[in-house]
């Protein structure tokens, strides 16, 4: 039809939107990239100095220690939150009786502010009157320092995994629901048990779904930032640094631009490169149903 | 007989697992959020003493606290002002956007879709250091605006790909006859394609006034004045003031987390679909 091809409707209709988006997300992502060759402090000094950001990150240790702790998120994201997810979700699945209340509960962790979370688990790390040390006192044991060093970076990865399982639960038990029943019905008569059914049938069945939810956890795990910014901003003696808490020392508290913007680029391609690796090596047969 | 009546007990046995299992989980996401809201009718000394205890009589010199000292009235406007101005915007640029991308024949619409799902690749961190000088530019750092603006365009690209989906899948006849009596494009997107689409609507205003609302890493850089900070601002700036003030904390989460939950439980539904359709985002 003629009225689906007007191109003033069209281009009144789109540009707005196309607007904010260029201005806002386009023109910044390229800018950034451009960026991370300069030195620049945002204010007066803006040079251009090659690939020397790239070189920095290779030696700089601080890096080292927040891509190890990045990594080690993701890979408790995988394992711990979808994992819990994925077994709770098989949980729910089974029982009639009360899975409306396992559903509601298990998911409002989301829908809570990280920044709350956050605060809420300082207050359980607290040494005096700590809802943590409160228990040990009760158990007869001694009171524990509970963020050092040493233990930092546990300290703030249990909040961060905690509070995405039930997003991995609902995205599961969704995809569980949509096989047919009438796929376990053979297996039922040859007296097959819950567990058995769940690692030969349910898992390859929704395969695919687990592996993006794979993919939404690492990729989220490269985006940790308000929960450590508010237990421990990165520290004690930059313990619990992640590449996000890293990103914004630099860049807001240093003023280095340039290397803030180059530390940034980094987060990218670690997500595009590790969601790719994950989508090629956990390809397997397609199981249809 | 007896393998039955075995095999019946194992039944048993398992479902009981199964039940202490979850209700093991969900001890976790609930007894924390009862622990807070106990703490925060107690003094911070009648913490220390025993924070598991049911308050002998629950004091709101807390919340008075926190709305006297910290302000925190304010700082919940400046949520509301900055939330619901980044979903009116998402809503009706993106719908319009939509509108048209789901309906209209034009050259680059492949191009324009592609780039879209290309912007949910971008996080935050990629892109706030050119925006915060471009707003330091514009004058308008430390302004609510400097805030919507970025949060809203970061929220266009998924709304416009969702309401596109749903729009897409509307009859054609329903507008068809409208537009052959005259009306204009405008009127048809208000009167017919806007009302059906409500559900996707839904979804999309969710889950931008969540991401909105608890969003820490764009609304700490933009805005670093007390009197326009949103509320997560506030609290992540003073929890190292106050600290120490356990029992005023306590109250400040409660403060917090109340609305959204009243509201989780409200329209769950909606927000579960909301959020898992944000999945997508990036």
């Amino acid at each position: 039809m003629k009225h689906y091809q007007n191109w003033l409707v069209i281009s009144l209709f789109l540009c707005p939107a196309l607007l904010l988006i260029v201005l806002f997300l386009y023109y910044p992502f390229f800018m950034s990239f451009f960026r991370s060759f300069f030195k620049w402090d945002g204010f007066f000094t803006s040079e251009f100095i090659g690939l020397a950001n790239y070189k920095r990150m290779f030696m700089d240790t601080t890096i080292h220690k927040a891509l190890k702790n990045t990594m080690y998120l993701m890979f408790l994201a995988c394992f711990i939150q979808v994992g819990i997810g994925l077994i709770i979700a098989v949980f729910t699945d089974s029982i009639s009786k009360g899975a409306k209340f396992y559903r509601t509960v298990f998911f409002f962790p989301i829908v809570i502010s990280s920044t709350a979370i956050g605060l809420m688990f300082k207050l359980f790390y607290v040494y005096d009157g700590g809802l943590l040390n409160t228990l040990l006192n009760f158990l007869n044991l001694e009171s524990v320092v509970w963020l050092t060093e040493k233990s930092a970076m546990t300290a703030v990865a249990v909040p961060v995994i905690w509070q995405y399982v039930g997003f991995y639960f609902v995205i599961l038990l969704t995809a569980i629901g949509r096989i047919p029943d009438d796929i376990y019905e053979s297996a039922y008569l040859d007296g097959i048990n819950g567990f058995e059914k769940t690692i030969y049938f349910t898992i390859p069945l929704i395969w695919d779904v687990i592996k993006v939810c794979f993919i939404l956890a690492i990729t989220g795990a490269l985006k940790v930032f308000d929960l450590i910014y508010v237990i421990t901003q990165g520290g004690p003696l930059r313990a619990s640094e992640v590449l996000g808490t890293y990103m914004y020392q630099k860049t807001f508290v240093d003023y280095r631009y340039g290397y803030g913007s180059t530390i940034a680029i980094l987060i990218v391609v670690l997500g595009l490169v590790i969601s790719y690796l994950v989508n090629r090596h956990l390809r397997r047969e397609e199981v249809t149903y | 007989m007896i393998s039955r009546y075995n095999k019946r007990n194992k039944f048993f046995l398992g479902k009981t697992m199964v039940y202490c299992f979850l209700s093991g989980w969900a001890l976790t996401t609930i007894y924390p959020l009862y622990w807070v809201l106990l703490n925060s009718f107690k003094t911070s000394y009648e913490i220390i003493l025993n924070s598991f205890n049911i308050p002998g009589e629950f004091k709101i010199l807390n919340y008075i606290n926190a709305f006297m000292k910290i302000n925190i009235g304010r700082s919940y406007l400046n949520s509301l002002i900055i939330s619901c101005s980044v979903v009116a915007i998402v809503i009706f640029l993106g719908g319009l956007a939509a509108y048209v991308l789901g309906r209209f024949e034009f050259k680059f619409k492949k191009a324009i879709h592609t780039a879209l799902m290309g912007s949910l690749l971008f996080p935050a961190f990629c892109t706030i250091v050119p925006v915060f000088v471009m707003l330091k530019n514009f004058h308008l750092l430390n302004k609510h605006l400097g805030l919507i603006l970025p949060q809203a365009a970061g929220n266009l690209p998924f709304a416009i790909i969702v309401l596109t989906g749903f729009m897409i899948s509307i009859p054609r006849e329903f507008e068809e006859s409208a537009l052959i009596e005259g009306c204009s494009v405008w009127q048809v997107y208000i009167k017919i394609i806007a009302p059906v689409s409500r559900s996707a609507f839904a979804s999309v205003a969710i889950f931008t006034f969540l991401w909105s609302y608890n969003d820490l890493f764009m609304s700490l850089i933009i805005l670093r004045t007390r009197e326009v900070q949103p509320i997560n601002v506030l609290l992540a700036e003073i929890s190292s003031q106050y600290g120490t003030d356990y029992g005023l904390m306590a109250a400040a989460i409660v403060i917090i987390i109340i609305p959204v939950l009243a509201f989780y439980l409200a329209a769950q539904k909606s927000i579960v679909k909301g959020l898992t359709a944000g999945a997508l985002k990036g």
